[in-house]
Formats: structure tokens, sequence, C-alpha cells
């Protein structure tokens, strides 16, 4: 593990950062935030991003997919946070490919691999159920067909399928797959506090799904690293426009970069974000290397690296807004849509309280 | 840690858990009190044992006295953690090997290295850092100790203050000034001097830990001879930049860091109160693995950090948050580990340097003493300085004009 990115990677990321610098201005970001609404999505950049690659990056060559591994998915969920990009990708390029691969049939697998390596499944996910979720469901499950109501459903926008957590009372515990044009489902966007990631709420009843029996940890595991890398690319970004804007504007004759109480705000943003990076990297490699031994390991981490990022997301967002002054609060400068991707990835796939109860566990620390 | 490790990496892992099987029991006690003592025959004999084992000193080229393995950054992680892991002692730990060793092999002469290198990390010579004045803190370029060349000596004149270790030092690296008609950063030199030299006086200051470990050094006519300077003369800066880089290292350790966190989990865990363990109940729980996660975030990056060294790449930002983001971690490790003591922790009893503190005793004065290393080695706010003005090009401050 040496921490630095191979050649390969380096050219992947420079790649994407390039696509996602021409592709997701402002505008496109304030277009997408507009278009959730009505329950669509940005879908020329997703098709950019398929031509990339990126739904298929996990999944195995012979579905259509790059074989990569999460080291790979989380560099690019770290370009798409630092970008507060409108896409599905933690749903459909890492939860649902993940699930399919580790608790799906063949029969499954060939169904739909194919489907969501060329970026034409795209799945959204409720898992509250699985990380102690204050959303609503009230999932029953009878044979093959589910009844009942989950709210939020998360990546709603432009969503053909939904993953879900099946509640422990609701008669077997495991995810279930499910197409969203089925009979006996209606879909009902909701307004959200981060719009680049639409909600809806999903009403059922005796909707066909496909049960994913079998334990559901890595892939929660691996949904939490890549919401970590996300926030860390988010609050990068934040940080990288706090300092840029201090550099420019000026009071009391001077640039406020060179007043100390700016810069050392600016100063503990970056110590606390700094180490973020390479903690990332190895959470993240731990995932790809949990297969060969090192399961708790690999789950500790995940837990933790979700935690801090949590953490330090908020503090940075916060922070970096305050730089801004009042041009932070507004949405002149499109600020408010990275702090809210921070505010809405602490929230998913349970919070930091959650994360760090599971790594005590893990770790023999709690009963 | 144990993940994706190769073949080579593994049978290191094995060596070093066969060698704490079979030496463990001949550890010196570990933790507490920071670097306030000599080492005693114990902690000496220890040492020689981890360097033969190469376990300390491991990098530092066998003709100067060290094991002479490739530098990697893995060995030393898997190190440090699996000793840690057991409560056994890592070696000497001070200014010497962390500091002077890394810079002479640096920038030392080969006459220097073959010196003072091999007694050093032994740990028969002891080092302390002659830097602060008491005009010359923060400001450190500020600094009035004056050197001047007379019969192929410096003759050294002046104070010291803050100085770790002087009252039981052998030798000092020195930062002095013996160009004063030049600019105050190009004026300075770096000399090494003995401690027992006619002319030096070390001044114990009393501190909050009680315990004796920083001193005021004062010097009178003190003569060293010409060639112990480092690089040359008016070069002394540059040579505390490489000192300093070494020093943010020490001072943020994330050895330490694990060390401590290991250290915290096992007092929460033998820290009874109502009937449970401190550790069973969700308010402590979650302290602790907020500050495991913050640990976590600061092994990697050394890790990182050590890798791009051994790399010859420079890592810029990144290593200028370590002491500022390792010291304030190392505060609250020990914060929590006061708060756990609770009321019956307040009896403290430190005692000289000769003797073990309790365990409380040890908690509050690595907690004070680690406000300490918060001020010292440039405190926490000209670290955030440094940091905005280096790592992300924030512009300094308007200099005053004078004479207004």
């Amino acid at each position: 593990m040496a921490f630095g990115l191979s050649e390969e990677q380096r050219l992947f990321d420079t790649s994407l950062r390039g696509v996602l610098a021409a592709r997701v201005t402002q505008a496109a970001r304030q277009a997408a935030a507009e278009a959730a609404g009505d329950g669509t999505f940005d879908a020329v950049l997703w098709t950019a991003l398929t031509e990339l690659g990126l739904p298929g990056l996990l999944l195995p060559e012979a579905a259509g997919g790059a074989g990569l591994g999460l080291a790979d998915a989380a560099l690019a969920a770290e370009a798409l946070g630092y970008h507060a990009a409108p896409t599905p990708f933690l749903s459909s390029a890492v939860l649902a490919p993940l699930a399919l691969r580790h608790l799906g049939d063949p029969a499954a697998q060939a169904e739909w691999l194919p489907a969501l390596a060329a970026g034409r499944m795209r799945v959204a996910f409720a898992l509250g159920a699985l990380a102690g979720g204050t959303g609503s469901c009230t999932l029953r499950r009878d044979g093959e067909r589910l009844s009942g109501e989950v709210a939020p459903l998360v990546e709603a926008g432009g969503a053909t399928h939904a993953l879900l957590a099946l509640p422990r009372d609701g008669r077997g515990e495991g995810l279930a797959l499910l197409a969203l044009d089925a009979p006996g489902v209606a879909l009902r966007p909701r307004p959200g506090l981060d719009r680049l990631r639409p909600l809806a709420a999903l009403s059922l009843s005796d909707a066909p799904a496909r049960l994913l029996p079998g334990d559901a940890a890595p892939v929660l595991d691996a949904g939490r690293v890549i919401l970590a890398a996300e926030t860390l690319g988010a609050a990068q970004a934040m940080l990288d426009q706090a300092v840029a804007y201090a550099g420019q504007r000026r009071q009391f004759g001077r640039a406020i970069a060179s007043f100390q109480g700016v810069k050392h705000v600016c100063a503990e943003m970056a110590a606390w974000l700094e180490p973020c990076h390479a903690f990332l990297r190895h959470a993240a490699a731990a995932q790809d290397a949990a297969r060969a031994g090192g399961v708790a390991e690999a789950r500790m981490l995940a837990c933790q690296v979700k935690a801090h990022l949590d953490e330090v997301g908020r503090d940075v967002a916060r922070h970096a807004t305050e730089v801004h002054g009042g041009m932070g609060f507004t949405e002149l400068l499109g600020l408010p849509f990275w702090f809210k991707r921070i505010a809405g990835n602490r929230q998913l796939l349970g919070g930091p309280e959650r994360c760090r109860e599971e790594a005590a566990m893990v770790q023999g620390f709690a009963a | 840690m144990d993940l994706a490790l190769s073949e080579r990496h593994r049978a290191l892992q094995a060596s070093a858990r066969d060698f704490i099987a079979r030496f463990g029991p001949l550890s010196p006690p570990v933790g507490g009190g920071g670097g306030r003592r000599r080492p005693d025959r114990k902690a000496l004999d220890w040492q020689a044992l981890l360097i033969e084992h190469g376990f300390a000193a491991r990098a530092v080229p066998r003709r100067y006295g060290g094991y002479g393995a490739e530098p990697d950054v893995l060995d030393a992680a898997i190190i440090t953690e699996e000793f840690n892991r057991a409560g056994i002692s890592l070696g000497i730990q001070g200014q010497g090997i962390r500091m002077l060793v890394p810079t002479l092999l640096e920038v030392g002469t080969e006459a220097q290295r073959e010196r003072w290198i091999g007694p050093t990390i032994r740990g028969e010579v002891i080092w302390c850092q002659g830097y602060s004045e008491p005009e010359a803190g923060s400001d450190l370029a500020a600094l009035r100790t004056a050197a001047r060349l007379e019969d192929g000596q410096f003759v050294v004149n002046g104070q010291k203050i803050w100085t770790s270790s002087a009252h039981f030092a052998d030798m000092m690296f020195l930062l002095c000034r013996t160009e004063p008609d030049r600019p105050k950063h190009l004026g300075i030199s770096y000399l090494l001097l003995s401690m027992d030299s006619p002319g030096i006086e070390v001044r114990p200051l009393p501190t909050m830990t009680g315990h004796p470990t920083f001193n005021e050094v004062f010097f009178t006519d003190v003569r060293v001879p010409a060639d112990q300077i480092v690089l040359g003369r008016g070069e002394g800066w540059r040579v505390a930049n490489v000192t300093l880089k070494h020093e943010r290292m020490l001072l943020g350790d994330a050895g330490k860091l694990m060390h401590r966190l290991h250290r915290l989990r096992v007092l929460l865990a033998e820290t009874r109160v109502d009937g449970e363990p401190l550790l069973a109940k969700p308010v402590w729980r979650d302290r602790l693995m907020r500050l495991q996660g913050e640990v976590l975030a600061a092994k990697y990056h050394q890790m990182r950090l050590l890798g791009e060294a051994a790399r010859g790449e420079e890592s810029g930002l990144g290593l200028l948050v370590v002491k500022y983001y390792g010291s304030t971690l190392a505060w609250r490790l020990a914060a929590l580990a006061v708060d756990a003591l609770g009321e019956a922790g307040l009896v403290y009893e430190p005692h000289d340097d000769l003797a073990e503190d309790d365990a409380a005793t040890a908690w509050y004065a690595d907690w004070m003493y680690d406000l300490g290393l918060i001020i010292g080695g440039g405190s926490s706010n000209i670290q955030k300085n440094i940091i905005a003005e280096r790592g992300l090009g924030m512009p300094r401050e308007p200099k005053i004009q004078s004479g207004a």
C-alpha cells in the first residue's frame, strides 16, 4: 500500500476530472437541481460518465465492466464530490453492482450486470433498515412480492430500479431489487435538502421483487467508504474555494487571506482534511483485500472513515462557508451545493454515531 | 494492517512477534512523563538488543552503527504496531535519535556521522536542542546567542531557554549568530557542542508538571572546535529547517498516538464505575471511538509521508500539518484519560527523574506535558501560519511600518 496513485489511476483521475470540470458547471448543477423535482436527472452527464466506464467500474469484464476495485471507485467518488456532480454513482455503480455480485444468484447477475455496466439500469436505494435509519419502512414480504411504503428512496432521479433493505420484522432481513416500471409500484418525487441527490417516496402493492439474501454488510461498508470519499472531495473543494475567495476579497485595504483570523481557520481545515486522504485510500483498499482475510479490520475501517469524514466534513463545510462571508450563505457562488452534499452524506447509510458503534462492536468493545 | 502484506512484510511481522515473545520481558516500562531521565542500564541494554535485531535504527547505515536496512515505510509501521500492541518499548526516542541523527545523515560531514551517530543511536550520548531564546521564540531567526571564531574555535556567549533534557544531556545542537552583519536568516550557524564545556550553566525551570523537563542554559565564552559546525557559516537556518522537518514528525508522531490510544482503551476497560467498565458505557465508548478515527487518519497519513520521503518526493502541505494535528490530538487523548480517572486521579505525586510515577500521575503529567509540546517546536498559532502561508499559499501579514 503505497498511498500514491498508480499510473493507470492517475490517468483515470485526470480524464474524469477533466470531463467533470467541463460539464458540471454551476448552470448544470442548477438545472439538475430544478429537474430533480419532476424525477428526472442529468442524463447527458451520466452518458459521458458511462463512456468513461464509471457504471461498470466494479463489474467483471465478462459483464462489460472494468473489473476494478473499491480503491478505484473511491477515487472516482472523490472527484464526483469535488465537483458536486449530480449522478447516481453511489447506488448504480457501487451499491447495486456489489449487492448483485455478493448476494445475487447467477440468473440475477446475468440479467442485470450488463445493463448496469452499460448505464441503462439506474438504481435508487433505501437501506435505512440495515443501518439504523430513521426513514419510514413498512415493507412486508409475501414470497417474492413486496407491499408497503418506504421513504426516503435516495438517488431516485432517473432511476429504473430500486434496491431496498427489508426490515427485520418484515419476514426476513436482506436486500431486494425491483423494477420501478413493474405493476404495483408507485414513485413520488420528494423535495430534498441536497437537490443533486433526488429523493422519492415509494409505495408497493404486491410488487414483484428479486430477493438478495445473505450478509449485506460488505455492500453497506462499500457504500460508506464511497460516501466518505465523496465528502472528502466536496470538503476539499470547499476549502480550495475558501482559500481562493479569501485571496481575492479585499477589506481594510488588503486581501482577507492576509488576516490571521482567516488564515488560521483555513489552516485548521487543511489540518483536518489532509490526513483523511491516506485514511480513505487505506480504508478503500481494505475493502478490496477483505476477501483475502481481515474482514473485521475492513469493517472497522469503513465505519471509522465514514464517521470521521462526517465530522470533518461538517466542520469544513461550516468554516469554508464562513470564510466566504455573506456570499457563502447566498446561492450566488453555488457554495450551498457542496454544503448540502456534505450534510446529506452524513445521514446516509448510518450517521457517525451509528458507524462508531458498529466499529466498536467489530473490535469487541461493545456487546 | 494485515491487509495485503507482502511475503517479506509478513516475515518481518512474524519476526517482530517472535522477538516480543522471546525478549519482551526485558523491555523497560513504556509511557508516561516525557523524556525526563537518562536511559538507565536496562534501557541501554534494550536499545542494543533492538538495534541488533533491526527494530531500532533500522534504516541507519551499518557503518554508522545502525542495522542497515533499506528505508521502508511499511517496515516501520509494522514494527510500531506490533510493539505498541504488546505494550513493549520501541527504544530510546530523544531529540538526538529522532532529530539530530536524520539531520547528520542528510547534511553532516562523514567525520561527524562517524563520530556521533553510533553513540547517539545506542543511547550513550544524549542531545538537547539549543534553539529558543527569551526574545526569540516563535520568531526563532531573531536569536542573539553569538559565536565568534577565535584561534580555530567558536566562542559562544548568550542564553537559551525551554531546553528539554539539558540537565542530563551530553551534547547540544545549537543555533547561534556567527555573521552579525548579514540578514537575520543568513547570519546563523548550527554548532555541535559538549555540555561539559567550561562556561555552560544549566538552570532548571519549574513547570506545571512538577517534573524537571525544561531548562535555561547560559553560555559564557564557551569554546567549540571549528569543525563542529554542520554545513558552513551562515547556513544554520538551512540545517535548522532540516531538523525542524524531523521535529515536526516527532512531535506529531502517529506511533505515540496509537500507543496512547491503546493505553486509553485499556484504562477505559479497567476502570469500573457503578459496577461496569467505562468502556461498556456508550458515552465513554463514543468518545474513545471518535478519537480512534482521528488516530487512524494520523496513522495512515504518517505512512503516506514516510513513503513519500523514501521516494524522495516533497510532501508539502501533508508534512506541515503533522505537528499541529498530532500534538493537539495527543493532548485530547490524555484528556479523555484524566476524565476517566475522575476524582481519584486528582492525587498527583510526580517523582524526580529516577522513580516511576503511578498511573494517574503519569496520565496527568502526559496531559500537561503535551500542552508544552503544543507550545514548543513552533506553537500551534505559528504552525497555522506556516500551514496557511507555505501549504495553502496565503499571503503573509503585512509588515508593521516602524516610526509611525
